[in-house]
C-alpha cells in the first residue's frame, strides 16, 4: 500500500474503534440504568453494600484530596484577581470573580480530576484485574451480571458522590478566597461570604452540579470499558488503567467546554 | 463404570458446531453428547481448541454455527433470565481458580448462595463450610486466595463451584500447574463428587494420565475436530495414527511445501 492509502486506511480504522468503544461505553450506561431501576423486580438487585463500598472509595476517600486542591485554587485565584483588577482599581470585585468561576467552573473541574485520577485508575485496575484471572467469566457463568454487579454499584456511588464532592470543592475554594482576600483587603470572611451568597444565583451553583452528574457518569464508564477491555497480561493492565485516567480527564474537559457553552448562552 | 441412564436425554448435545477466531477457525463442525452422569474428559494438545469448546459450553461465546443444548435446552435461543437460570444449576472450576481476589475462602464459596437465594446468613456459611469440608479445606476459611497454595486454590474454587449443587459440572485443566500427587488428589475428589451428588463431569485437559484415570468416555480434539469419542479402552485402542501420536507424546511431521515455505518467509517485505 502507499503512503496516503496507508494513513487514510488507519485513520479509518482508528475512527471505528473509537467509535465503537463508545457504542460499548453507551451500553454499559444503559445496561446499568436498567439494573439500578429493574434489578429489584428480576431479584437481581444492584447491593447497596456494594454502592455504599464504591461511595466510601469514590467519594469520602478523596475529600482530603479535594478540599486540598481546591482551597489552594481559592486562594491562587484569590492573588491573580487582586493583581489583575488593582490595575483598574477594582479589587473589591475580586469576590464576585472569585464566586462565579468557582461556582461555575473550578470546583466540580477539581473534583473530577481528583476522580478521574483516583478512581478512573483504580476501577480500571481491578476490573482488568479480575479480567484477567477469569473472575468476570466466573460471575459469567454463576449467572451474576458483571454490569450489574460491578458497574452498576459504581455509577450509582459516582452520581451519588460527585455532587457532593463538587459541593464540598465549592466551599473550600471560597473559603480559601475569602480568607486572602480578608487579609489583603481587610475584608472579613463573614463579609466575604455574605457578598458571595449575595453575587451567586442558584443555577450558578446548578451548573457545577449538573456538571459533575456528567463528569461522573464519564469516568465511570470510561473505567469500566477499559478495565473489561484489557488483554496481553500485566502490561495490557498498565496500559488500560494509563488510559482510563488519561481520557478520562481528556473527556472531562471537552465534556465541560461543550456544556459551559450551551449553559451559557 | 457407573450406570449412565442411556434412556433420558442427554445433559449437553452440541451438533455442527463451528466457530472462528478472527478469520480462524478454530472448531470446525463438533458433534457431541454428554450423557447425565458420565465424566466426559475433553483432550486435546493447545490450539486443538478444547479450551474454545468449553467457551461455548459455558455460553461464554456466541457459535458462528451450529448449536448447543443443556438439560434439553438450546442455549442460544434462552433469554438471559432463562440462562441465569441455567446457570444456577451449572459449575465450573476455572483454569486458575478464579476466586474473587477481594473475599476470603469462606465468602468466595458463599458467594453463589448470597446471590441467589434468600437463606439467613448462618445457613450460608454452614453450607459454605460443609463444602470446604468435602474439598478438605476445612480451617482455611478465613485466609484470602493470594495466600493459599495451587493445590488449595483450585480446592477452594471447586467448593465454589459445587455449593449450588449443580447437575453439571465443568472442570479447565484441574491438574495444570499442580505437582502429580496433589493432582491425583484432585482427581479422586472429582471422582467421588460423581459418585456422591451424581453429576454430570465434563473436564479439559491435556494431562494423559489425568485423563485416564477419571474418564468414562475420552473426546480427543485436533485441529478443531474431533478425531475420536469413546472409553479409555475404545481410544487407547484407536488405529488413528493422529490419536496415537498425542496418546505417545510423538511429535507430528508437517509436510513441507516449498512454495509456501519461500511465500511465508518473503511475505509483507519491502520491494518483493
Amino acid at each position: 500500500m502507499t503512503r496516503p492509502a496507508h494513513f487514510i486506511a488507519h485513520t479509518g480504522r482508528v475512527s471505528l474503534a473509537a467509535i465503537e468503544e463508545m457504542g460499548y461505553q453507551f451500553t454499559l450506561f444503559a445496561e446499568s440504568l436498567y439494573w439500578l431501576i429493574a434489578g429489584p423486580f428480576v431479584s437481581q438487585p444492584v447491593r447497596l453494600s456494594a454502592v455504599a463500598d464504591e461511595m466510601m472509595k469514590i467519594g469520602v476517600l478523596a475529600v482530603p484530596v479535594v478540599v486540598l486542591l481546591s482551597f489552594s485554587n481559592g486562594v491562587m485565584m484569590a492573588i491573580q484577581g487582586i493583581a489583575t483588577l488593582q490595575e483598574f482599581d477594582a479589587e473589591s470585585q475580586v469576590v464576585p470573580g472569585i464566586a462565579y468561576s468557582v461556582t461555575r467552573e473550578f470546583g466540580v473541574l477539581i473534583a473530577a480530576i481528583v476522580v478521574a485520577g483516583r478512581s478512573g485508575s483504580a476501577i480500571a485496575a481491578r476490573i482488568g484485574s479480575m479480567q484477567m484471572s477469569q473472575e468476570i467469566d466466573a460471575l459469567r457463568v454463576m449467572g451474576i451480571e458483571p454490569v450489574r454487579h460491578l458497574v452498576a454499584p459504581i455509577l450509582l456511588a459516582m452520581l451519588l458522590m460527585m455532587p457532593v464532592l463538587t459541593l464540598l470543592a465549592d466551599s473550600a475554594a471560597l473559603i480559601g478566597g475569602g480568607l486572602y482576600t480578608g487579609i489583603v483587603l481587610k475584608l472579613s470572611l463573614s463579609t466575604f461570604i455574605d457578598r458571595c451568597f449575595d453575587t451567586l444565583a442558584v443555577y450558578d451553583l446548578m451548573q457545577g452540579l449538573v456538571k459533575s452528574l456528567v463528569f461522573g457518569i464519564l469516568i465511570a464508564l470510561i473505567a469500566c470499558s477499559n478495565g473489561f477491555s484489557v488483554t496481553g497480561g500485566s502490561e495490557g493492565l498498565g496500559r488500560a488503567t494509563t488510559r482510563s485516567v488519561v481520557l478520562s480527564i481528556a473527556a472531562i474537559v471537552v465534556a465541560d467546554m461543550i456544556f459551559t457553552y450551551f449553559l451559557n448562552r | 463404570m457407573p450406570a449412565i441412564n442411556q434412556q433420558s436425554e442427554p445433559v449437553i448435545e452440541i451438533r455442527e458446531l463451528i466457530t472462528y477466531y478472527g478469520e480462524r477457525k478454530i472448531l470446525d463442525g463438533i458433534n457431541l453428547a454428554v450423557e447425565s452422569g458420565e465424566i466426559m474428559v475433553v483432550m486435546g494438545g493447545s490450539g486443538s481448541g478444547k479450551s474454545t469448546l468449553l467457551r461455548h459450553l459455558l455460553s461464554l461465546n456466541r457459535p458462528a454455527a451450529g448449536n448447543i443444548r443443556l438439560f434439553g435446552k438450546a442455549v442460544n435461543k434462552l433469554s438471559s433470565r432463562a440462562l441465569h437460570q441455567m446457570r444456577q444449576r451449572i459449575g465450573v472450576s476455572f483454569q486458575g481458580g478464579a476466586l474473587f481476589n477481594s473475599l476470603n475462602v469462606e465468602e468466595n464459596v458463599a458467594f453463589p448462595l448470597r446471590e441467589h437465594t434468600r437463606l439467613d446468613d448462618n445457613t450460608i456459611r454452614i453450607m459454605a463450610r460443609m463444602k470446604l469440608e468435602v474439598v478438605n479445606l476445612a480451617g482455611f476459611e478465613k485466609l484470602m486466595p493470594s495466600q493459599l497454595s495451587g493445590g488449595m486454590i483450585k480446592r477452594a474454587a471447586l467448593a465454589r463451584a459445587i455449593v449450588m449443587d449443580p447437575k453439571l459440572l465443568f472442570f479447565d485443566e484441574p491438574s495444570a500447574g499442580l505437582d502429580p500427587v496433589v493432582s491425583a488428589d484432585l482427581d479422586e475428589l472429582i471422582l467421588r463428587l460423581r459418585d456422591a451428588m451424581g453429576v454430570t463431569i465434563v473436564v479439559v485437559t491435556h494431562e494423559l494420565e489425568s485423563a485416564f484415570r477419571i474418564a468414562d468416555r475420552i473426546t480427543v480434539l485436533d485441529k478443531g475436530k474431533i478425531l475420536i469419542t469413546g472409553t479409555t479402552q475404545e481410544v487407547k485402542e484407536s488405529d488413528n495414527p493422529r490419536v496415537q501420536n498425542l496418546l505417545n507424546r510423538r511429535t507430528e511431521d508437517i509436510p513441507v511445501n516449498a512454495d509456501e515455505y519461500l511465500q511465508r518467509l518473503t511475505d509483507d517485505l519491502a520491494g518483493l
